[in-house]
Protein backbone atom coordinates (compact mmCIF):
# COMPACT_ATOMS: atom_id res chain seq x y z
CA UNK A 1 0.00 0.00 0.00
CA UNK A 2 1.51 3.70 -0.94
CA UNK A 3 2.01 6.30 1.60
CA UNK A 4 -0.65 8.82 0.02
CA UNK A 5 -3.18 5.19 0.32
CA UNK A 6 -2.34 4.81 4.33
CA UNK A 7 -2.66 9.00 4.60
CA UNK A 8 -6.04 8.50 3.06
CA UNK A 9 -6.87 6.23 5.14
CA UNK A 10 -5.45 7.79 8.49
CA UNK A 11 -7.39 11.13 7.54
CA UNK A 12 -10.71 8.99 7.50
CA UNK A 13 -10.54 7.18 10.84
CA UNK A 14 -9.60 10.45 12.40
CA UNK A 15 -12.28 12.72 10.69
CA UNK A 16 -14.77 9.76 11.36
CA UNK A 17 -13.92 9.04 15.02
CA UNK A 18 -15.15 13.05 16.06
CA UNK A 19 -18.49 11.14 16.14
CA UNK A 20 -17.89 9.68 19.37
CA UNK A 21 -17.41 13.20 20.86
CA UNK A 22 -20.82 13.86 19.81
CA UNK A 23 -22.64 12.51 23.91
CA UNK A 24 -20.40 14.94 25.29
CA UNK A 25 -23.27 17.96 24.31
CA UNK A 26 -24.97 16.19 27.12
CA UNK A 27 -23.25 16.09 30.50
CA UNK A 28 -24.57 14.24 33.01
CA UNK A 29 -23.82 13.92 36.93
CA UNK A 30 -23.42 10.35 37.30
CA UNK A 31 -23.16 7.67 34.53
CA UNK A 32 -26.26 6.52 35.34
CA UNK A 33 -28.12 9.04 33.96
CA UNK A 34 -25.50 8.68 30.91
CA UNK A 35 -26.66 5.61 30.21
CA UNK A 36 -30.34 5.88 30.36
CA UNK A 37 -30.18 8.92 28.44
CA UNK A 38 -28.04 6.48 25.55
CA UNK A 39 -30.58 3.89 25.65
CA UNK A 40 -33.83 6.06 25.29
CA UNK A 41 -32.27 7.79 22.56
CA UNK A 42 -31.50 4.77 21.04
CA UNK A 43 -34.68 2.92 21.33
CA UNK A 44 -36.44 6.39 20.30
CA UNK A 45 -37.45 6.72 16.74
CA UNK A 46 -37.05 10.00 14.75
CA UNK A 47 -39.89 11.35 12.97
CA UNK A 48 -38.56 12.33 9.95
CA UNK A 49 -36.17 10.25 9.17
CA UNK A 50 -37.83 7.22 10.33
CA UNK A 51 -35.85 4.47 9.91
CA UNK A 52 -33.19 6.59 12.33
CA UNK A 53 -33.59 6.85 15.67
CA UNK A 54 -33.12 9.86 17.92
CA UNK A 55 -28.98 9.51 18.84
CA UNK A 56 -27.82 8.99 15.41
CA UNK A 57 -30.08 11.67 13.67
CA UNK A 58 -28.80 14.60 12.57
CA UNK A 59 -32.44 16.34 12.32
CA UNK A 60 -33.77 19.36 13.96
CA UNK A 61 -36.57 17.87 15.44
CA UNK A 62 -34.45 14.61 16.86
CA UNK A 63 -31.62 17.35 18.33
CA UNK A 64 -34.77 19.39 20.23
CA UNK A 65 -35.98 15.90 21.35
CA UNK A 66 -32.73 14.98 22.73
CA UNK A 67 -32.68 18.26 24.59
CA UNK A 68 -36.01 17.77 26.02
CA UNK A 69 -34.83 13.89 26.71
CA UNK A 70 -31.58 15.70 28.54
CA UNK A 71 -33.48 18.17 30.38
CA UNK A 72 -36.33 15.75 32.15
CA UNK A 73 -33.82 13.22 33.18
CA UNK A 74 -31.70 16.42 34.87
CA UNK A 75 -35.14 17.12 36.38
CA UNK A 76 -35.69 13.45 37.80
CA UNK A 77 -38.16 12.08 35.26
CA UNK A 78 -38.55 8.27 35.06
CA UNK A 79 -37.47 6.54 31.67
CA UNK A 80 -41.44 5.84 31.82
CA UNK A 81 -42.80 9.60 32.31
CA UNK A 82 -40.75 10.65 29.26
CA UNK A 83 -41.81 8.09 27.08
CA UNK A 84 -45.29 8.46 28.07
CA UNK A 85 -44.47 12.25 27.32
CA UNK A 86 -43.57 11.26 23.70
CA UNK A 87 -46.16 9.26 23.46
CA UNK A 88 -48.60 11.80 24.00
CA UNK A 89 -47.57 14.51 21.46
CA UNK A 90 -45.72 11.69 18.84
CA UNK A 91 -47.92 8.77 19.18
CA UNK A 92 -46.40 4.78 19.52
CA UNK A 93 -44.70 5.60 15.95
CA UNK A 94 -41.46 6.92 18.13
CA UNK A 95 -41.42 3.42 19.54
CA UNK A 96 -39.67 1.13 17.67
CA UNK A 97 -41.00 -1.54 20.18
CA UNK A 98 -44.69 -1.05 19.97
CA UNK A 99 -47.14 -2.10 22.30
CA UNK A 100 -49.00 -5.11 22.21
CA UNK A 101 -52.75 -4.07 21.47
CA UNK A 102 -55.64 -5.30 19.33
CA UNK A 103 -53.88 -3.34 16.17
CA UNK A 104 -49.75 -4.97 16.96
CA UNK A 105 -51.28 -8.71 18.10
CA UNK A 106 -50.39 -9.90 14.08
CA UNK A 107 -47.32 -7.99 14.29
CA UNK A 108 -46.02 -9.49 17.50
CA UNK A 109 -47.84 -13.30 17.42
CA UNK A 110 -47.74 -13.80 13.54
CA UNK A 111 -44.06 -15.27 13.12
CA UNK A 112 -45.27 -17.77 16.06
CA UNK A 113 -48.31 -18.45 14.21
CA UNK A 114 -46.71 -18.92 11.01
CA UNK A 115 -43.80 -21.00 12.96
CA UNK A 116 -46.04 -23.48 14.49
CA UNK A 117 -48.00 -23.76 11.26
CA UNK A 118 -44.86 -24.46 9.09
CA UNK A 119 -43.60 -26.92 11.80
CA UNK A 120 -46.75 -28.75 11.98
CA UNK A 121 -46.89 -29.05 8.21
CA UNK A 122 -43.51 -30.93 8.25
CA UNK A 123 -44.32 -32.99 10.52
CA UNK A 124 -47.36 -34.11 9.13
CA UNK A 125 -45.51 -34.36 5.70
CA UNK A 126 -42.57 -36.36 7.21
CA UNK A 127 -44.90 -38.78 8.60
CA UNK A 128 -47.09 -39.26 5.23
CA UNK A 129 -43.42 -39.70 3.29
CA UNK A 130 -42.46 -42.15 6.08
CA UNK A 131 -45.57 -43.88 5.61
CA UNK A 132 -45.36 -44.29 1.66
CA UNK B 1 -52.11 -34.33 0.39
CA UNK B 2 -53.70 -32.16 -1.80
CA UNK B 3 -53.84 -29.28 0.58
CA UNK B 4 -49.63 -29.41 0.59
CA UNK B 5 -49.98 -28.92 -3.41
CA UNK B 6 -51.87 -25.74 -3.28
CA UNK B 7 -50.63 -24.06 0.00
CA UNK B 8 -47.49 -22.54 -2.17
CA UNK B 9 -49.75 -20.86 -4.21
CA UNK B 10 -51.68 -19.71 -1.23
CA UNK B 11 -48.88 -18.43 0.43
CA UNK B 12 -48.30 -16.36 -3.07
CA UNK B 13 -51.80 -14.94 -3.14
CA UNK B 14 -50.91 -14.19 0.46
CA UNK B 15 -47.48 -11.96 -0.07
CA UNK B 16 -48.55 -10.67 -3.50
CA UNK B 17 -51.57 -9.26 -1.14
CA UNK B 18 -49.75 -7.33 1.02
CA UNK B 19 -46.91 -6.45 -1.39
CA UNK B 20 -49.72 -5.00 -3.46
CA UNK B 21 -50.85 -2.87 -0.04
CA UNK B 22 -47.59 -1.63 0.66
CA UNK B 23 -48.09 -0.11 -2.20
CA UNK B 24 -50.15 2.42 -0.66
CA UNK B 25 -49.24 2.60 2.72
CA UNK B 26 -47.56 6.33 3.50
CA UNK B 27 -45.06 5.57 6.27
CA UNK B 28 -44.30 9.20 6.17
CA UNK B 29 -48.00 10.26 7.56
CA UNK B 30 -48.00 9.40 11.07
CA UNK B 31 -51.67 9.53 12.64
CA UNK B 32 -51.91 12.43 15.61
CA UNK B 33 -52.80 11.07 19.16
CA UNK B 34 -53.88 14.79 19.35
CA UNK B 35 -56.95 14.03 17.56
CA UNK B 36 -60.41 14.14 19.34
CA UNK B 37 -57.96 15.59 22.72
CA UNK B 38 -57.97 19.42 23.71
CA UNK B 39 -55.43 21.33 21.98
CA UNK B 40 -52.35 21.46 23.61
CA UNK B 41 -51.89 23.99 26.15
CA UNK B 42 -49.98 27.15 24.85
CA UNK B 43 -48.81 30.62 24.85
CA UNK B 44 -47.31 32.43 22.11
CA UNK B 45 -45.93 35.98 21.04
CA UNK B 46 -47.09 37.11 17.26
CA UNK B 47 -45.27 37.90 14.74
CA UNK B 48 -46.52 41.30 14.10
CA UNK B 49 -46.35 42.39 17.85
CA UNK B 50 -43.78 40.36 20.51
CA UNK B 51 -45.89 41.69 23.48
CA UNK B 52 -49.37 40.48 22.26
CA UNK B 53 -49.54 37.00 23.46
CA UNK B 54 -52.05 34.21 22.06
CA UNK B 55 -53.32 31.20 24.29
CA UNK B 56 -55.97 28.07 23.59
CA UNK B 57 -58.12 30.66 24.65
CA UNK B 58 -58.53 32.33 21.44
CA UNK B 59 -59.31 28.63 19.55
CA UNK B 60 -63.18 28.79 21.40
CA UNK B 61 -66.25 29.84 19.94
CA UNK B 62 -64.97 29.27 16.52
CA UNK B 63 -63.52 26.46 14.16
CA UNK B 64 -60.14 27.16 13.17
CA UNK B 65 -57.28 25.98 11.45
CA UNK B 66 -53.64 26.35 12.72
CA UNK B 67 -51.45 25.87 9.74
CA UNK B 68 -47.32 25.37 10.53
CA UNK B 69 -45.29 26.93 8.02
CA UNK B 70 -41.67 28.17 8.11
CA UNK B 71 -40.08 30.98 5.27
CA UNK B 72 -37.25 28.05 5.36
CA UNK B 73 -40.00 25.10 3.91
CA UNK B 74 -40.26 24.63 0.52
CA UNK B 75 -43.56 22.57 0.87
CA UNK B 76 -44.91 25.65 2.35
CA UNK B 77 -44.18 28.02 -0.43
CA UNK B 78 -46.45 25.40 -2.91
CA UNK B 79 -49.28 25.19 0.05
CA UNK B 80 -49.43 28.79 0.14
CA UNK B 81 -51.00 29.32 -2.92
CA UNK B 82 -54.25 27.50 -2.15
CA UNK B 83 -54.29 28.59 1.37
CA UNK B 84 -54.55 32.37 -0.34
CA UNK B 85 -57.59 31.02 -2.00
CA UNK B 86 -58.99 29.41 0.90
CA UNK B 87 -58.75 33.03 2.83
CA UNK B 88 -59.85 34.96 0.19
CA UNK B 89 -63.66 32.53 -0.75
CA UNK B 90 -64.39 31.27 2.61
CA UNK B 91 -64.84 32.25 6.46
CA UNK B 92 -62.63 30.05 8.16
CA UNK B 93 -60.27 31.38 10.55
CA UNK B 94 -57.22 30.44 9.80
CA UNK B 95 -53.77 30.95 12.17
CA UNK B 96 -50.38 30.56 11.22
CA UNK B 97 -47.63 29.17 13.26
CA UNK B 98 -44.91 29.89 12.59
CA UNK B 99 -42.23 27.42 12.95
CA UNK B 100 -37.97 27.77 14.27
CA UNK B 101 -38.12 30.62 11.49
CA UNK B 102 -36.45 33.79 11.49
CA UNK B 103 -38.65 36.39 12.46
CA UNK B 104 -37.13 38.92 8.93
CA UNK B 105 -37.12 35.77 6.54
CA UNK B 106 -41.21 35.19 7.61
CA UNK B 107 -42.39 38.67 7.67
CA UNK B 108 -40.16 39.08 4.17
CA UNK B 109 -41.62 35.93 3.04
CA UNK B 110 -45.40 36.93 3.76
CA UNK B 111 -44.52 40.45 2.27
CA UNK B 112 -43.88 38.37 -1.21
CA UNK B 113 -46.06 35.81 -1.06
CA UNK B 114 -48.99 37.29 0.86
CA UNK B 115 -50.50 36.87 4.13
CA UNK B 116 -53.50 34.28 4.25
CA UNK B 117 -53.13 34.03 8.04
CA UNK B 118 -55.38 36.64 10.69
CA UNK B 119 -53.07 36.08 13.38
CA UNK B 120 -49.29 34.38 13.08
CA UNK B 121 -47.97 32.89 16.39
CA UNK B 122 -44.16 32.77 16.56
CA UNK B 123 -42.22 29.82 18.08
CA UNK B 124 -38.74 30.13 17.37
CA UNK B 125 -37.12 27.33 19.51
CA UNK B 126 -39.82 25.01 18.27
CA UNK B 127 -40.79 24.01 21.91
CA UNK B 128 -44.71 24.47 21.79
CA UNK B 129 -44.60 22.45 18.32
CA UNK B 130 -43.24 19.49 20.52
CA UNK B 131 -46.34 19.79 22.47
CA UNK B 132 -48.48 19.87 19.09
CA UNK B 133 -45.98 16.79 17.98
CA UNK B 134 -45.12 18.82 14.60
CA UNK B 135 -42.74 16.60 12.56
CA UNK B 136 -42.79 18.31 9.47
CA UNK B 137 -43.31 21.40 8.20
CA UNK B 138 -46.31 22.01 6.67
CA UNK B 139 -49.12 20.66 8.98
CA UNK B 140 -52.60 21.87 9.47
CA UNK B 141 -55.00 21.27 12.46
CA UNK B 142 -58.35 21.57 12.38
CA UNK B 143 -59.44 22.75 15.73
CA UNK B 144 -63.45 22.88 16.69
CA UNK B 145 -65.28 25.94 19.00
CA UNK B 146 -64.47 23.67 22.02
CA UNK B 147 -60.76 23.66 21.39
CA UNK B 148 -60.46 19.77 20.22
CA UNK B 149 -58.37 19.31 17.79
CA UNK B 150 -60.17 16.91 14.81
CA UNK B 151 -58.10 16.85 12.25
CA UNK B 152 -54.19 17.01 11.47
CA UNK B 153 -53.06 17.69 7.35
CA UNK B 154 -49.03 16.45 7.14
CA UNK B 155 -47.81 17.32 4.35
CA UNK B 156 -49.17 20.52 1.39
CA UNK B 157 -53.03 21.03 1.96
CA UNK B 158 -54.15 21.05 -1.48
CA UNK B 159 -57.93 21.63 -3.10
CA UNK B 160 -58.14 17.82 -2.98
CA UNK B 161 -57.49 17.29 0.40
CA UNK B 162 -59.93 20.24 1.46
CA UNK B 163 -62.61 19.13 -0.42
CA UNK B 164 -62.15 14.81 0.23
CA UNK B 165 -60.78 15.50 3.86
CA UNK B 166 -61.61 19.03 5.59
CA UNK B 167 -64.39 20.54 4.59
CA UNK B 168 -67.02 17.59 4.94
CA UNK B 169 -65.72 17.44 8.68
CA UNK B 170 -66.11 20.90 8.84
CA UNK B 171 -69.76 20.80 7.51
CA UNK B 172 -70.16 18.10 10.53
CA UNK B 173 -68.94 20.32 12.90
CA UNK B 174 -70.81 23.16 12.38
CA UNK B 175 -74.02 20.69 12.48
CA UNK B 176 -73.06 19.45 16.10
CA UNK B 177 -73.18 22.54 17.21
CA UNK B 178 -76.81 23.67 15.93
Amino acid sequence: MSTIKKLIILFFMLFLSLKSFATDIYPFNNPNDTNRFKSLTTELRCLVCQNQNLSESNAPLASDLRQQIYLQIKQGQSDQAIIAYLKARFGNFILYRPPLSLSTIVLWLGPFILLITMISFLIYYIRNTIKD
Amino acid sequence: MKILKILPLGIFFIIIFFLFKGLNLHPDIIPSPLINKPAPLFALPTLDNPKKIVTNHDFLHHITLLNVWASWCTTCADEHEFLIKLAKNTDIILYGFNYKDDLTNAKKWLAEYGNPYQIIVVDQQGLSAIDWGVYGTPETFLIDQQGIVRYKVIGSLTQEKWDRELWPLIKKIQKERT
